[in-house]
């Protein structure tokens, strides 16, 4: 069995768990094993049938009150536990900043070694081969682990999506928390930017750097995203670094590597640090004054031209595009 | 307050990556290293907190004696004293052999430290693997991808970033911090602080006294290839009137490429 981690926000299944769970029942089809789920917190029992529709035959649900607001040493413990109940083959997560937080506790709790952030999975001889960029995707890492379960954390819009009419089963897990003072606790969410697209999670990504000039014209890129559906801003370090926007939204070696449908660089010259973060993207575009920015040698197509006039005439052409 | 600051000794980020295929490993050689650079907000807060608080700051690598350049550089920013794990081995990727060591260390030597700061993630293998594990083998709270502290005599806040939002996360010292760019600007080292670091002396600790089962320093992962992947090629470049080159960008991306 594989058993995929689903993340809940808002009182949905993020489309990342989804995708995760996608490729766990596909590797798990190929190892003859099932695909199972775990969903933890308070009152989510009702999205179940979610996932039994990406493949999962078995929901391990544990509706617990300890359980409603995310605390990665609750979390770890009620997942260890039932790890060692159920005896998987692998445990995967998605790489969000939750899955990235809890899966290596998780796998230290087990005494396990961990794939963090991979693009690919494989089955090779009865086992997991898991592939992952390194140094931002400047290069690329196979390996496999030893120690079992196999705990992955898996990025986020890499995998397909697969949807199944599927039926599953909802395995009701007790949990027991222990005392909570030695623990952190989240007291609350802020700053939440409504509905707002992390660039790790956007299909389209619209970057500005320091071409942009000032924080003032990063609402030309926010216009531009109204256009697009399931997009988000982005930008180079030069651009936070002027205080332009926030560093949540750099792309590169040491911002966000982001694997988008398409990337649009709007005034980045690409320097190395910036292409790590962006180029696994399947599309990229660039528009740039400078017919001699490095951007140009990854673009799939560029525009040599001032982004203060190719933006305007570019939110024309979305918007004709749209009422098509 | 007795601080911890693990620090991790990789390639600078503006190199072009090799790779040797017979090894499956980075090609060192033409490499400049450098301390990874998430790890220097951390000390940077290390210092910080003792500066407004009191205490003593102490670097620590994994590895082998040439991260005794970047334990110098620590200290020339002010770290009070470093220290030098001594592993024989290469970049093993096994995030959770790193911890074991760490925590043998702590265990053994720093007991009583409150704080133990960590970056996110280190730079080259992107990990975001040790600080977590580490938190787990020492069973103390975690909070990770922080850019934001505050601390008083027994608790902290600290502000994490997560997709589109911050979480405030209260936790009970002692605790393990990883560092998000945007936490603070760290300093850069000063003569007299490089001065003072070339007499201080840097222990070197071999890993067999820090009293790790043989079993646990054997890597569970094991590297089965390491590639660069193919450079892209450039595209079709167009200019002319914003309009038409607007028109043709849309074009592209609606009809050939069918990705909006
Ligand atoms: C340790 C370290 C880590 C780093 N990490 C990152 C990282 O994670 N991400 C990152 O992005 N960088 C990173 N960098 C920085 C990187 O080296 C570059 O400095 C940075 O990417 C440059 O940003 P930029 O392209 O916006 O600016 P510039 O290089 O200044 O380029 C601006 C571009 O805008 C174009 N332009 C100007 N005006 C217009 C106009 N009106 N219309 C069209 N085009 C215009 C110019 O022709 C130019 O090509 C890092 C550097 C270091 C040392
Ligand atoms: N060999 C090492 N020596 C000291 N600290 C390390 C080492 N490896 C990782 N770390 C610490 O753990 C953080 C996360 O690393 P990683 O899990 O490898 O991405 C780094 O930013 C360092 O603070």
């Amino acid at each position: 069995m594989i058993l995929t981690y689903v993340e809940i926000r808002d009182n949905k299944i993020k489309k990342s768990s989804l995708e995760v769970l996608s490729e766990a029942k596909r590797r798990a089809a190929e190892l003859d094993e099932d695909a199972a789920a775990v969903l933890f917190g308070q009152a989510v029992e009702g999205l179940a049938p979610d996932l039994f529709g990406c493949g999962a035959s078995r929901v391990f649900l544990m509706d617990n009150p300890a359980l409603a607001q995310y605390s990665t040493q609750a979390y770890a413990a009620a997942l260890a536990a039932l790890a060692r109940k159920v005896n998987p083959s692998a445990i995967f997560f998605p790489a969000t900043s939750l899955g990235r937080d809890l899966a290596p506790r998780l796998a230290a709790r087990l005494g396990v070694a961990l794939a963090s952030d991979c693009t690919k999975v494989v089955v090779k001889d009865g086992r997991l081969e898991f592939t992952r960029p390194i140094f931002a995707g400047k290069a690329v890492l196979s390996l496999t682990l030893s120690s079992l379960p196999q705990v992955a954390t898996l990025r986020p819009n890499v995998f397909p999506l697969e949807k199944a009419a599927g039926q599953g089963e909802v395995v009701r897990g007790d949990y027991e928390p222990a005392a909570g003072q030695d623990r952190a606790q989240v007291v609350e969410v802020v700053g939440e930017r409504g509905g707002e697209l992390d660039v790790t999670e956007a299909d389209v990504v619209i970057s500005g750097g320091r071409g942009m000039k000032g924080p003032e014209n990063f609402g030309l890129l926010k216009e531009l995203s109204a256009l697009i559906p399931r997009s988000a801003v982005g930008a180079s370090r030069s651009a936070v670094d002027s205080g332009w926007i926030g560093h949540q939204h750099q792309v590169g070696q040491t911002g966000k590597t982001v694997s988008p449908n398409v990337y649009m660089a709007f005034g980045i010259s690409g320097a190395i640090q910036h292409l790590a973060g962006m180029s696994s993207s399947k599309v990229i575009v660039a528009v740039n004054k400078d017919p001699d920015a490095p951007i140009f040698k990854v673009a799939d197509f560029g525009v040599v031209g001032d982004l203060f006039q190719v933006i305007p005439a570019l939110k024309e052409e979305l918007r004709k595009l749209r009422s098509e | 307050m007795d601080i911890l600051v693990f620090v991790k000794r990789v390639p600078d980020t503006e190199s072009r990556i090799r790779v040797s295929h017979e090894t499956n490993t980075v090609v060192e050689e033409g490499l400049n290293f450098i301390i990874s650079p998430y790890d220097e907000y951390a000390l940077e807060e290390a210092l910080r907190i003792k500066e407004s608080k009191g205490g003593k700051v102490t670097a620590v690598s994994v590895g082998k004696e040439d991260a005794l350049t970047i334990l110098r550089k620590c200290l020339a920013m002010g770290a009070d004293e470093a220290a030098l794990i001594k592993d024989p081995l290469e970049e093993t990727y096994d995030g959770l052999r790193t911890a074991r060591i760490i925590a043998g260390f702590v265990k053994k030597k720093f007991p009583q430290a409150r704080l133990l700061l960590f970056g996110k993630q280190s730079v080259g293998a992107d990990n975001a693997q040790v600080p977590s594990m580490l938190a787990e083998l020492l069973d103390l709270p975690q909070v990770n991808v922080v850019v934001r502290l505050e601390l008083e005599e027994d608790r902290g806040v600290a502000y994490r970033e997560i997709e589109g939002a911050q979480e405030k996360v209260a936790f009970p010292l002692p605790a393990v911090i990883s560092a998000q760019k945007g936490l603070n600007e760290p300093r850069y080292e000063t003569l007299k602080g490089i001065m003072a670091a070339k007499r201080k002396e840097i222990p070197i600790i071999p890993i067999e006294e820090i009293g790790i089962a043989a079993e646990d320093l054997a890597p569970r992962v094991a590297v089965t290839r390491l590639e660069i992947p193919p450079a892209r090629r450039a595209g079709r470049v167009t200019s002319g009137p914003a309009e038409e080159t607007a028109r043709q960008l849309v074009e592209f991306l609606h009809r050939e490429a069918k990705v909006i």
